[in-house]
C-alpha cells in the first residue's frame, strides 16, 4: 500500500512541477502573488518526492520483495545501513534520489529566497520546476522504481557486493547534492536572461548556492575517490575514468564560476561570462548524468541499463542545454558590460584562473568524449587513458598554480605586480628550497617531481602569505597583528584556507606519484616480506563468516621501520546471495602515509599478496576536506547569507567592522 | 568569451589593450589545443580483439587494449605469475600478467587487458580489467565477439 502511495506522490509531484514550470515561466511578471504560489508548490514538490522516496526506503528496510526494485537489489540478510543505501545503488533508485535533491534545492530557494525580487524568484522556481518535471517524468516513464512483482519472491537478488559499503551511503548523496545543486545556478542564469536583471545583486544571490554545491561536489568526489581506493583493491585513487571525469568537469567549471561570480559581485564585470559558466556548469552535470545513466560507458557506475533510456536522457539534455544556449545567444548581446579594470589586477588574475580552468574543462571533455564520438562515427574503439589526461591537464594546471598565490594579493581594478611579488619573495624562496631539498634527499634528479613539489609548497605558502600579509605579522606588535587576524573577514579566511587545501592536495598527489613503492610476491603463512622498511609477516589464513558473506581472511603483522607493530586483516569475501567475490584490502595508516595490502585468490595453499606503500597519500583527501571547510566558512560569512542581499553601504561597513 | 580590458592608461589605447588581452587568450587556447592534439596522437590506446591484432600486425611494444574471452582451461598460475589465453573465436593470444587478477576474472568470461605485445608474440599485460558485476560484459568485448560470430548472450549470462 505504501508503495502505491509513494507512486501516487511522485505522479502528483510531477503534475505540480509541470503546472509550476508553465505558470512560472509564462506569468513571471505577475509578481508577489505568483511567488507565494510557486514557493508553496516548490515545498509541496519536495514533500511529495520525499514521501515517494521514503516509501521505497521503507520497502527496502522491511524487505518487501513485492517491489521489483527491492527484489532485484536487496536481500533480507543485508545490514540495515546497506538496505537503506541500496535504494540508490541502482538506476531507478538513484534517479529518484536525483529528483529528491532537485526538489530539495527548489524548496530551499523558496524558503530562503523570500527577499528575492518576485520576478526573479518566479523565474527561478519556474525553471527549477521545469527541471523537476523533466527528471521526475523521466523517472516515472522510463525508470519507474515502483513496479510491483506478483508473486513476490521470498528473497531478494542482493546488491552488488562492491556497493555494500558505507561509501554508498555517503558518496552518491554528497555527489548528487553537488551535481544537482548547480541546477540552482542554472535556474538563476535562465531567470537573469529572461528578465534581463543581471547585476551585482544577482551575483550575490547566486554565489552562496554555487559555494554550497561546490562544497558538496568537492566532498562527493573526494569520498568517491577514497572509496574506490579502499574498496576496488586496485590501489589507485584516480583513474581518469570517464565517469570520474563526468563529475570532475562540473567541479572545474563550478570552481571557475565561484571565481567569476566574485568578480561580478565585487566589480560588476564579467557578466556574460558568469552567466555562460552557470549554464555550462549545470550542463556538464547533466552530461555526467547522461554518461553514467545511459550505459554508454564501461564503468563501475554502469548498472545494466536499457538503451532507450539513454536516448530519452539525451533528448532531455539536448532540449535543456540547447534551449539555454539559444536563450543565451538571443539575450546576452543586450547585456551591458561594466566595471573597467587593467590587465594586472585582481580581476585580471581571476580571468586567468577562469581561462585555465575553462581550458582544462575543454581538455578533459575532449579526452572523455573523443572515444565515444570516434566509436559512433568510425566504429574504431580506442581509449584515452591516464597518460593523455596527466599530460594535458598537468600542463594546464601548472601555470594556474604558479600564478595563483599572486591573485589574492593584487588589488581590484589596478594592481602592482612587483609589490605583490616582493611580498611573496620569501615564501617563493622557501618553496624552492624545500622542493630542492626533498628531491635531493629522495634522490630525484631534475624531473617533474621537484616542479610538482614546488607548485604544491608555493600554493600552500601563498595562502599562508595572504593571511600573514593582511595581519602584518612581524611588522607591527604581535598583539596588534592578532587583533587584525581576528578581524579578518571570513571571505579572506575562506580564500586562504581553500587555496591551502588545494596546495595540500597537490603535495599529496606529487608525493604518491613520485615515491609510491609496490611489491607483488608469493607469500604463505609463516613467511614474511619487506617493503619500504616495513616487515610484513603473514601469520595465518583462516575462514570467517560475516552477516551475509563468507570470508577467507589473511592475518598479517606489519612491523614499521620505527618498531611499531600492527595487525592487518585482508579478506576475500564471497557473498552468499549472489555468489559474487570481492576483495577487502587491509590498510594501515602511519601519519599521512598508508600501507595497502591485498590478498590474492589461494591456489593449492599458496597465496599471492600485493602490497603498496603510499607516502603522504592522505594529504590528497585532507586537502579536499580543507577546501570543503573553506566552502562552509564562506557560507557563514554574514555578507553572503543565503539569498539575503544587503545594500552596498551596509556591505562596506561589514567589511571594515 | 568577453573579457573587458578597456581601461585607458598611458601608452596604450583602449583598443590596443583589448587586442593584447584577446591575443593572450588566443595564445593560451592555441597552446592548449596543440597540447590536446599532440596528446591525442601519442597517448591514445586502441582496443583490439585477437583477430584485429593478427590482421593489423600490431607492432611489439605498442600499448593496446586487448579484449576477448578467457579461453577455457587456459589459465595457469604460478605464484604471482599468470598466463592465460585471450580468444575471440577466431584468433588466440597468450597473455602474461604478474599480480592479482580481479575478483571476477574467470575462464570463459570477458576480459580486457592493457599492455603490449612482446617480441615473442606473448601479450604482456600491465593491467587486467574484468567485469564489475555478474551481468556485465565490457561493451567492446561484446562487439568484438559479435564481429567474430561468437556472441552467445545466453551463454554469457546476460
Amino acid at each position: 500500500m505504501s508503495i502505491e502511495l509513494g507512486h501516487f506522490a511522485l505522479v502528483l509531484a510531477f503534475a505540480i512541477s509541470v503546472v509550476s514550470a508553465v505558470g512560472g515561466l509564462t506569468l513571471w511578471r505577475r509578481g508577489e502573488r505568483l511567488s507565494a504560489v510557486l514557493g508553496q508548490a516548490a515545498v509541496l514538490q519536495f514533500v511529495l518526492v520525499a514521501l515517494a522516496f521514503l516509501a521505497v526506503v521503507h520497502a527496502f528496510v522491511v524487505s518487501d520483495f513485492s517491489l521489483a526494485l527491492a527484489a532485484n537489489h536487496s536481500h533480507s540478510l543485508k545490514p540495515l545501513i546497506f538496505k537503506i543505501s541500496g535504494v540508490w545503488g541502482n538506476h531507478e533508485g538513484s534517479m529518484l534520489l536525483w529528483v529528491l535533491i532537485l526538489v530539495l534545492f527548489g524548496a530551499l530557494v523558496a524558503a530562503f529566497g523570500r527577499s528575492l525580487p518576485s520576478d526573479l524568484s518566479n523565474l527561478v522556481l519556474g525553471t527549477q520546476s521545469l527541471l523537476t518535471a523533466a527528471f521526475s517524468g523521466f523517472t516515472l516513464f522510463t525508470s519507474n522504481p515502483f513496479v510491483r512483482l506478483s508473486p513476490a519472491p521470498l528473497e531478494g537478488g542482493d546488491l552488488n557486493p562492491v556497493l555494500q559499503d558505507i561509501g554508498l551511503a555517503i558518496h552518491p548523496p554528497l555527489l548528487y547534492a553537488g551535481y544537482v545543486g548547480f541546477s540552482i545556478c542554472f535556474s538563476f542564469a535562465i531567470a537573469a536572461l529572461v528578465s534581463g536583471r543581471i547585476d551585482q545583486a544577482w551575483a550575490r544571490w547566486v554565489r552562496p548556492w554555487t559555494m554550497l554545491s561546490w562544497t558538496f561536489l568537492t566532498l562527493g568526489i573526494a569520498m568517491g575517490s577514497y572509496w574506490a581506493y579502499y574498496e576496488l583493491g586496485w590501489g589507485g585513487w584516480w583513474f581518469w575514468d570517464p565517469v570520474e571525469n563526468a563529475s570532475f568537469m562540473p567541479w572545474l567549471a563550478g570552481t571557475a564560476l565561484l571565481h567569476s561570480a566574485l568578480v561580478m559581485e565585487k566589480r560588476n564585470a564579467l557578466k556574460i561570462w558568469t552567466i555562460f559558466l552557470a549554464i555550462i556548469t549545470f550542463s556538464l552535470s547533466l552530461l555526467g548524468t547522461f554518461l553514467v545513466r545511459s550505459g554508454i560507458l564501461t564503468s563501475v557506475h554502469t548498472f545494466a541499463s536499457d538503451p532507450t533510456r539513454g536516448l530519452v536522457i539525451l533528448t532531455i539534455l539536448a532540449l535543456l542545454i540547447g534551449g539555454a544556449f539559444l536563450l543565451f545567444a538571443i539575450r546576452s548581446p543586450a547585456l551591458r558590460q561594466g566595471g573597467l579594470f587593467a590587465p594586472i589586477s585582481r580581476e585580471g588574475a581571476l580571468i586567468l584562473n577562469n581561462l585555465f580552468l575553462a581550458t582544462a574543462v575543454g581538455a578533459v571533455l575532449v579526452g572523455t568524449l573523443y572515444p565515444l564520438l570516434l566509436d559512433a562515427l568510425t566504429g574504431t574503439t580506442i581509449s584515452v587513458g591516464a597518460p593523455f589526461f596527466n599530460f594535458t591537464f598537468g600542463a594546464l594546471m601548472a601555470p594556474l598554480l604558479l600564478v595563483l598565490p599572486f591573485g589574492p594579493l593584487l588589488a581590484w581594478k589596478r594592481a602592482d605586480l612587483v609589490a605583490a611579488g616582493q611580498r611573496l619573495m620569501g615564501f617563493a624562496a622557501l618553496a624552492i628550497f624545500l622542493a630542492i631539498l626533498i628531491s635531493a634527499l629522495a634522490g630525484n634528479s631534475i624531473s617533474l617531481v621537484p616542479i610538482g613539489l614546488l607548485l604544491g609548497f608555493w600554493v600552500s605558502f601563498g595562502a599562508v602569505a595572504e593571511v600573514i600579509e593582511r595581519s602584518r605579522l612581524g611588522r607591527i606588535p604581535l598583539a596588534e597583528s592578532l587583533r587584525r587576524l581576528a578581524g579578518l573577514s571570513r571571505s579572506i579566511w575562506s580564500t586562504a584556507i581553500g587555496h591551502l587545501g588545494l596546495g595540500l592536495t597537490v603535495l599529496g598527489i606529487v608525493s604518491v606519484s613520485a615515491w609510491e613503492t609496490e611489491l607483488v610476491t608469493t607469500l604463505n603463512p609463516g613467511e614474511s616480506a619487506e617493503l619500504a622498511g616495513s616487515n610484513i609477516a603473514f601469520d595465518s589464513f583462516e575462514q570467517s563468516e560475516g552477516a551475509n558473506y563468507l570470508a577467507d581472511a589473511g592475518r598479517f603483522t606489519v612491523t614499521a621501520p620505527d618498531g611499531g607493530t600492527a595487525e592487518l586483516v585482508a579478506e576475500r569475501r564471497t557473498y552468499v546471495a549472489s555468489g559474487m567475490p570481492t576483495t577487502e584490502a587491509a590498510i594501515q595508516t602511519y601519519g599521512l602515509s598508508q600501507l595497502y595490502l591485498q590478498l590474492g585468490e589461494p591456489l593449492d595453499d599458496t597465496h599471492v599478496v600485493r602490497v603498496w606503500h603510499k607516502p603522504y597519500i592522505l594529504l590528497i583527501w585532507l586537502g579536499t576536506l580543507v577546501m570543503a571547510v573553506a566552502g562552509v566558512l564562506s557560507l557563514t560569512d554574514r555578507r553572503i547569507r543565503l539569498g539575503a542581499p544587503q545594500s552596498r553601504q551596509k556591505l562596506s561597513l561589514g567589511a571594515t567592522r | 568569451m568577453t573579457m573587458p580590458a578597456n581601461v585607458r592608461r598611458r601608452g596604450m589605447t583602449r583598443k590596443q589593450k583589448r587586442l593584447v588581452v584577446i591575443g593572450g587568450l588566443a595564445v593560451v587556447i592555441a597552446i592548449a589545443t596543440a597540447l590536446v592534439l599532440t596528446a591525442l596522437r601519442d597517448q591514445i590506446v586502441f582496443f583490439y580483439a585477437p583477430s584485429d591484432v593478427v590482421a593489423r600486425e600490431v607492432a611489439p611494444g605498442q600499448p593496446i587494449r586487448l579484449g576477448g574471452l578467457v579461453k577455457d582451461g587456459s589459465w595457469m598460475r604460478d605464484g604471482q605469475e599468470n598466463v592465460f589465453v585471450i580468444t575471440d573465436g577466431g584468433q588466440e593470444i597468450v597473455a602474461h600478467y604478474v599480480g592479482i587478477l580481479p575478483d571476477l576474472f574467470r575462464e570463459g568470461q570477458g576480459v580486457v587487458a592493457e599492455g603490449s605485445l612482446g617480441t615473442d608474440g606473448r601479450f604482456e599485460a600491465t593491467n587486467v580489467l574484468a567485469k564489475h558485476d555478474e551481468n556485465y560484459i565490457p561493451k567492446e568485448v561484446v562487439e568484438a565477439l559479435k564481429a567474430q560470430g561468437e556472441w552467445r548472450p545466453e551463454a554469457a549470462g546476460q
